[in-house]
């Protein structure tokens, strides 16, 4: 993922969750989104079926 | 017994139930010794000084007779705010009541004597605190403790208290008992009342107890467990308590080492250690724990996310009154796409069922804790397979995998010759706190695995 795309991500998302970003903050933050979704391309390219129930099962 | 800063919780219960010595006098001593320490360590953040004296009085009975004890300061304490290592929490009003493991521990004879220092909010593995100051390593004091539960680690290894209570979501009693060199019981998920204390990540939070010695652990686990009706997470379950098997021996239990991703990216230092463990043990066995490092990935994400979604009505309101560090993961964490979370926790029942498979052929299998012993305060990147990577998240790339599927783990501490302890992982299969707590006790018995003293 480009520094542009990252940019757009945290500037949509801080805007929808009413998230002030400090310009002293920003680049962590990028960071920090850069890591996740690094970890999370290796989640999402793991083959599972639609059937796969996710881990927390609520009783009632 | 004059002196009981490195006693152990055994050895004072029953120092106080013959009448050797008696709590007050345990108690008087231990609050001598924090007053002493505590001002270097920089461990506790509320010393319950009155209530220990008043409960010491009391002459308290019970397996932990006189055992003085400090808890993480996300457990609640009656009177005092549960500040979850935050700045923010200091406004919350003083807890009502004390957490059902602080009551557990009491009611077997124990003496609560305090409230320690973490990582803000838990989201943290180096035991710093940007409001508190960081906990500081009893073996040298310019180091981290680890974290979070950095002040149950600095408190237990540099005797100020035999037992403390710390959280694991994804490594925080682990990373501790490693770069502080004592033991910590991680238990099953489940295994132990949440009740009244702050939560991190509801889907990964565990309790659990840190000591000098295995004996000590087991005193301590088996006085909290049990079910809770205050705790919905908590499992409807009794076992036989583990302190009569504690000597049993290892006599027939299938031990393997894990290999592959588990030894990618070690310091030569956690690799000595996990090696003088396998070679005790006779764990010659390596194992392969599939698909360990996209566990460590999903473990991540639902953190990330779980641990924002907690905090964002304070990321909006006030993120100046944050941890630096801390507010900028949970930053980044509250903008995640909850298609990632889901698939996260997709593969989380795919990943128990895949590593379930291999109980059937072992009992336990032991891993390194930490990838490298305590480093300096304040360091920010360390070197991973060649790389300049955040240290902050990559300190628990060994303990994440594990606790994500919530299996019960001790971590026990190898002396290093010339240098910091370093812990070694014993994980076993779900309830089966008793198998790993047989090998600490094994491997203490015969001196491989020791909590080291520290120099003062």
């Amino acid at each position: 993922m480009n520094d542009d795309a990252l940019d757009a991500w945290l500037d949509a998302n801080a805007a929808l969750l009413g998230i002030t970003v400090a310009p002293e903050w920003r680049e962590t933050v990028r960071l920090h989104l850069r890591i996740t979704h690094d970890l999370a391309e290796r989640v999402m390219e793991f083959p599972l079926s639609d059937e796969a129930d996710p881990a927390p099962v609520f009783r009632a | 017994m004059s002196d009981h800063a490195w006693s152990s919780a055994a050895a004072i219960a029953a120092a106080v139930t013959r009448g050797d010595t008696t709590a007050s006098e345990v108690v008087d001593a231990t609050l001598a010794r924090i007053d002493q320490r505590n001002p270097v360590l920089n461990a506790f953040t509320a010393v319950t000084a009155n209530r220990a004296q008043a409960r010491a009085a009391a002459k308290p009975a019970g397996p932990l007779a006189g055992v003085p004890f400090a808890v993480k300061n996300l457990i609640d304490v009656a009177g005092l705010s549960t500040l979850a290592g935050s700045k923010i929490n200091r406004e919350h009003p003083p807890a009502a009541a004390d957490a059902t493991l602080v009551a557990r521990l009491e009611a077997a004879g124990a003496i609560l004597v305090g409230a320690l220092n973490m990582g803000e909010y838990a989201y943290d593995f180096t035991g710093e605190n940007s409001h508190e100051g960081p906990s500081r390593n009893p073996h040298d004091t310019t180091r981290m403790t680890g974290g979070s539960s950095g002040g149950s680690g600095g408190a237990v290894a540099g005797g100020l208290v035999p037992i403390a209570l710390g959280s694991d979501t994804n490594g925080s009693i682990r990373v501790p008992a490693s770069f502080c060199g004592i033991f910590g019981l991680k238990p099953t998920f489940g295994r132990l009342s949440r009740a009244g204390s702050f939560p991190f990540v509801s889907s990964l939070d565990h309790l659990g107890p840190f000591a000098r010695c295995t004996a000590d652990l087991a005193l301590a686990y088996d006085a909290m467990t049990g079910p809770d009706p205050c705790d919905p997470v908590c499992a409807d379950r009794v076992d036989a308590p583990v302190l009569p098997t504690l000597a049993a021996g290892i006599a027939g239990l299938r031990i393997a080492h894990a290999g592959g991703y588990f030894r990618a990216g070690a310091a030569p230092e956690a690799l000595a250690a996990l090696d003088t463990v396998a070679a005790a043990l006779g764990a010659t066995r390596p194992i392969e724990i599939p698909e360990a490092a996209r566990a460590r990935a999903a473990a991540y994400i639902i953190t990330t996310s779980e641990g924002a979604a907690l905090h964002l009505p304070r990321l909006r309101a006030r993120p100046r009154d944050f941890d630096p560090d801390v507010r900028d993961r949970l930053i980044a964490g509250a903008m995640v796409p909850a298609a990632w979370v889901t698939q996260a926790q997709k593969f989380r029942r795919w990943y128990r069922d895949a590593v379930l498979r291999l109980f059937q052929d072992v009992d336990a299998i032991i891993a390194p804790a930490t990838p490298f012993s305590a480093p300096p305060i304040g360091q920010k990147t360390f070197m991973l397979n060649g790389q300049e990577v955040p240290l902050r998240p990559n300190i628990g790339i060994y303990t994440q995998p594990i606790s994500f599927i919530g299996l019960p783990v001790v971590a026990v501490p190898v002396p290093q010759p010339d240098g910091l302890p370093i812990a070694v992982q014993i994980i076993t299969a779900p309830w089966r706190e008793d198998v790993a707590l047989r090998i600490a006790y094994d491997l203490e018995a015969r001196g491989v695995v020791r909590a080291p003293q520290p120099l003062e």
